[in-house]
C-alpha cells in the first residue's frame, strides 16, 4: 500500500495523519478513562457509556448556542465552560443512574451490561425526542479554527493540539485522584473488598456513586471534544462503545498508563491507514489486531495483577 | 431438574409444557393468521434459535456472548450465497455488463465470480457450510480464550467487538458482500419459488419442526452428564477444574452448540425473509437476542422461545403504531428484566404456578395425587 510514495512524503503522511488523529486519541482517552474507573476498578460494564458522552456533546452544543445568541463577546472562552457543565451534567446523571440502577446490580457484573443497554436505549430515544433526529454541529471559536503549518506539507490543526493537551492535564488529574488522594485510596479499597472497606468505616456507597459519578462526568467530557471531531446525533455514542471497550481492555484494565498507550496505538493506527485503505478496512484492520493481540495476551498490554 | 433420583428423560410437567409449545407453533399461530402475519412470526421463531442456544451458554455455561448475531448472520449469508447465485443464472442477468455473476458484484464492476462464492454454487456444500463455517469460527474464537482462561465480561467484549469488525467488514466489502443492503432479491431454492403463500407456509412448518427438534435435543443435552458439569462450571469453575475436568473443551462444546443453532436460525430466516443484511449481524442485534433470552428466562428453554416471540410481537405492535416509544418500552423492559424479574418469563411462570399447584392438589381426592412433585422444580 504504500507504492508510489517517497521517503519524504510517507514521513509527512504519517506526521498528518498522526496530528488528525489526536482528535480522536483525545476523545477515546477521555471516554476510556472513565470507563476504565466504572468498569476496570468497579467492575460494571457500562454500555451506556457513550450516552454520557453524547449527553455532554449536546450541553456543548446548547452553551455554543447560548453563548452566540447572548454573549457574543464571550464566545471565545465559551468551551471552557461548556466543558464543565458537560462534566457536571453527566456526573449528575451518573450519580442518578448509579441510585436507581447500579447499586442493586455490584454482584452481578453481566447483569449491569443489559441494564444500561437498556439504560442507553432510553436515552438515545430522549435525546431524539428533545434535540432531533437530526445530527448537530458546534461552532467553535476563532483561536481554535486554523492549523499551524510546520513544513510545507505538514499541518497541524490547533484544536486537535488544545485537546491533547487537555487530556493529558485530566488524565494527570485522575492519576492524582486515583492514587494519591485518601478518596481514590477509599475507591480501591472498596472495589478490593467490599465488606473489608465497610468495616474499616469506609462509606461504601458514598464511594461507590461518587466513583461512578466522576468516570461518567469524564465521559461528558469527552462529549465535549468529541463536538470537534463530529456532529452530535442521539445514536453517535454507540459508534464508539466498542472501540471505547477495546481500549480499556487493551490497555490492561486496571492500568491508567495501559490505556493511554492502547488509545494512542488504537487511535494512530486507525487514522494512518485511513491515508491508504478506506475508513472502514482501516477500522477493521485496527480491530482485528487488538482483538488477535487480546487472544495471544488476555491481560492486556499493562496488567497490574496477572489474575484478578 | 429433574430431582437426582428421578432418571427419565422429561418430567410429566416438562412433556405437557413442550406439548403446548408445538401445539401453539403448529396449529393455533397457523390457524387463527393469515399468511403474511404467519411470515412474520416464522421470522421470530427462527431469532429463537439462538435464544435457545444462549440458555445453554450463559444461562447454564455462564458464557454471555455478545456476538451471537455473527453465527446468525454467518448461517444467513452461507445459504443466501447459494439462493443468490441460483437467483443470477446467465439468463436471468443477461442485461449486466457480465452475465452470471450477482448484481450487486455487476454494479461494483467486478467480472468475475470471487473464489470464495465459487463452491457455493452447489446446494449439498450451502447447507453444510451453513452449520460448519459458523461452528467452527466460533470454536476458534473459544479455544483461543478458553484455553487461556479468559471468560465473563472480556468473553462478552471480545465478541461484541468481533461482531463489529464483521459488520463493518460485510458493509465495507460491497461488492463482495452486497453492502450494506446485503444479498437481496432471493428467489429460488432448487427452482421451487421460495416467495408464495405456500412456499411460506411450508416453510413455517418445517422451520417450527426444526425449532421443536432443537428444543429436544438441548433438553437431552442438559440431562446428560454434560448438563450437570456445565452447571457445576457455572457456579465454581475452579472446583470442576481440580476435579479433573477439562473446563475449556465443555465451554468450547457449548459455545460451538449455541454457534450452531443460531446458524439454523439465520439460515431459515434467509428463507423465510428472502434475504439476508448486515444489520442482522452487528452489536444491535446480537444484543437484542441476549434480551430474549432474558426476558424469557435464562435458565429455560421454552422460555426462550415465549420471550423471542413475546418481546418480537411487541416491537412489530409497537413500532407499527407508536415508533417513538418503542425504544424507551424496549430499554425499560431490560431494566425491569434485570432488576426484577432476573428468572424472566419462566421464573414468573414458576412462582405463580406453585401456589396453583398446591391449590389444584388441595382440592383433588386424596388418591390421585400424583408423586411428580420435584420440589426444587427448575424449569427447562
Amino acid at each position: 500500500m504504500f507504492e508510489g510514495y517517497s521517503w519524504a512524503e510517507l514521513g509527512s503522511i504519517f506526521a498528518m495523519q498522526g496530528f488528525a488523529g489526536l482528535s480522536l486519541f483525545s476523545v477515546l482517552v477521555l471516554m476510556a478513562l472513565g470507563l476504565a474507573i466504572i468498569f476496570g476498578q468497579m467492575g460494571v460494564i457500562n454500555m451506556a457509556h457513550g450516552e454520557f458522552m453524547i449527553l455532554g456533546a449536546y450541553v456543548t452544543y446548547l452553551c455554543s448556542n447560548f453563548f452566540a445568541e447572548n454573549l457574543p463577546a464571550l464566545f471565545s472562552g465559551y468551551f471552557l465552560i461548556a466543558m464543565l457543565l458537560a462534566f457536571l451534567a453527566s456526573a449528575s446523571l451518573g450519580a442518578l443512574v448509579e441510585w436507581g440502577l447500579i447499586r442493586h446490580l455490584y454482584k452481578r457484573p453481566l447483569d449491569t451490561l443489559l441494564a444500561t443497554w437498556g439504560l442507553s436505549l432510553i436515552l438515545q430515544q430522549v435525546y431524539r425526542s428533545v434535540f432531533g433526529a437530526r445530527e448537530v454541529g458546534v461552532t467553535l471559536p476563532d483561536w481554535l479554527m486554523g492549523s499551524f503549518a510546520v513544513t510545507d506539507m505538514i499541518e497541524i490543526p490547533i484544536n486537535g493540539v488544545f485537546v491533547m493537551f487537555l487530556t493529558l492535564g485530566i488524565t494527570a488529574g485522575v492519576w492524582l485522584w486515583n492514587f494519591r488522594s485518601s478518596w481514590g485510596t477509599q475507591m480501591r479499597a472498596v472495589v478490593q473488598n467490599r465488606v473489608m472497606a465497610g468495616a474499616v468505616g469506609i462509606d461504601t456507597e458514598r464511594i461507590d456513586r461518587l466513583t461512578f459519578a466522576i468516570g461518567c462526568g469524564i465521559a461528558g467530557i469527552a462529549g465535549s471534544a468529541f463536538t470537534m471531531i463530529g456532529s452530535t446525533g442521539p445514536t453517535s455514542g454507540q459508534l464508539y462503545i466498542v472501540d471505547t471497550f477495546l481500549v480499556v481492555v487493551f490497555g490492561g484494565a486496571q492500568s491508567l498508563l495501559g490505556t493511554i498507550f492502547s488509545a494512542f496505538a488504537i487511535s494512530q493506527s486507525q487514522s494512518t491507514m485511513e491515508f491508504f485503505l478506506s475508513g472502514s478496512m482501516a477500522k477493521v484492520l485496527t480491530l482485528l489486531t487488538v482483538v488477535t493481540i487480546l487472544m495471544i495476551r488476555p491481560q492486556g498490554l499493562m496488567s497490574l495483577r496477572v489474575r484478578a | 431438574m429433574s430431582s437426582p433420583t428421578s432418571r427419565a428423560f422429561a418430567t410429566r410437567g416438562e412433556i405437557l409444557a413442550f406439548a403446548t409449545l408445538a401445539v401453539l407453533l403448529l396449529a393455533v399461530l397457523p390457524a387463527s393468521m393469515e399468511i403474511f402475519r404467519l411470515n412474520l412470526f416464522g421470522k421470530y421463531l427462527t431469532y429463537a434459535f439462538v435464544a435457545i442456544g444462549l440458555v445453554l451458554c450463559w444461562g447454564y455455561g455462564g458464557i454471555l456472548s455478545l456476538g451471537q448475531g455473527v453465527f446468525f448472520g454467518l448461517g444467513g449469508y452461507c445459504l443466501a450465497m447459494f439462493l443468490k447465485l441460483e437467483a443470477s443464472d446467465p439468463e436471468a442477468t443477461k442485461i449486466q455488463s457480465t452475465p452470471g455473476i450477482p448484481d450487486f458484484m455487476d454494479w461494483n464492476q467486478l467480472t468475475e465470480l470471487p473464489w470464495f462464492w465459487v463452491p457455493f454454487e452447489s446446494l449439498g456444500f450451502a447447507l453444510v457450510a451453513v452449520v460448519l463455517v459458523p461452528t467452527l469460527f466460533a470454536g476458534l474464537i473459544a479455544f483461543a480464550m478458553f484455553k487461556r482462561r479468559v471468560g465473563g465480561v472480556y468473553f462478552a467484549i471480545i465478541t461484541q467487538s468481533i461482531a463489529a469488525i464483521l459488520t463493518i467488514l460485510i458493509i465495507g466489502q460491497q461488492g463482495l458482500t452486497g453492502g450494506v443492503n446485503g444479498i437481496t432479491d432471493l428467489r429460488t431454492l432448487k427452482g421451487w419459488d421460495i416467495r408464495t403463500d405456500e412456499a411460506k407456509l411450508v416453510l413455517y412448518y418445517v422451520n417450527a419442526f426444526l425449532l421443536l427438534g432443537a428444543l429436544v435435543f438441548c433438553h437431552w443435552v442438559l440431562g446428560t452428564k454434560f448438563g450437570r458439569i456445565l452447571v457445576a462450571m457455572r457456579t465454581r469453575e475452579d472446583r470442576v477444574r481440580f476435579s479433573g475436568y477439562d473446563v475449556a473443551s465443555f465451554k468450547i462444546f457449548v459455545f460451538c452448540l449455541a454457534a450452531a443453532l443460531s446458524a439454523i436460525g439465520g439460515a431459515m430466516f434467509t428463507l423465510q425473509v428472502g434475504f439476508m443484511s448486515p444489520s442482522f449481524v452487528g452489536i444491535v442485534p446480537s444484543i437484542e437476542m441476549v434480551i430474549f433470552a432474558a426476558v424469557g428466562g435464562r435458565l429455560s428453554l421454552l422460555g426462550a422461545v415465549y420471550g423471542t416471540l413475546l418481546v418480537n410481537w411487541a416491537k412489530t405492535t409497537f413500532s407499527e403504531t407508536m415508533p417513538e416509544l418503542w425504544l424507551l418500552a424496549m430499554g425499560g423492559l431490560f431494566i425491569a428484566v434485570v432488576l426484577f424479574f432476573p428468572n424472566g418469563l419462566a421464573g414468573l411462570w414458576q412462582s405463580f404456578r406453585q401456589p396453583l399447584m398446591h391449590a389444584i392438589r388441595r382440592h383433588a381426592p386424596a388418591g390421585s395425587v400424583v408423586a411428580d412433585a420435584a420440589p426444587e422444580g427448575g424449569t427447562r
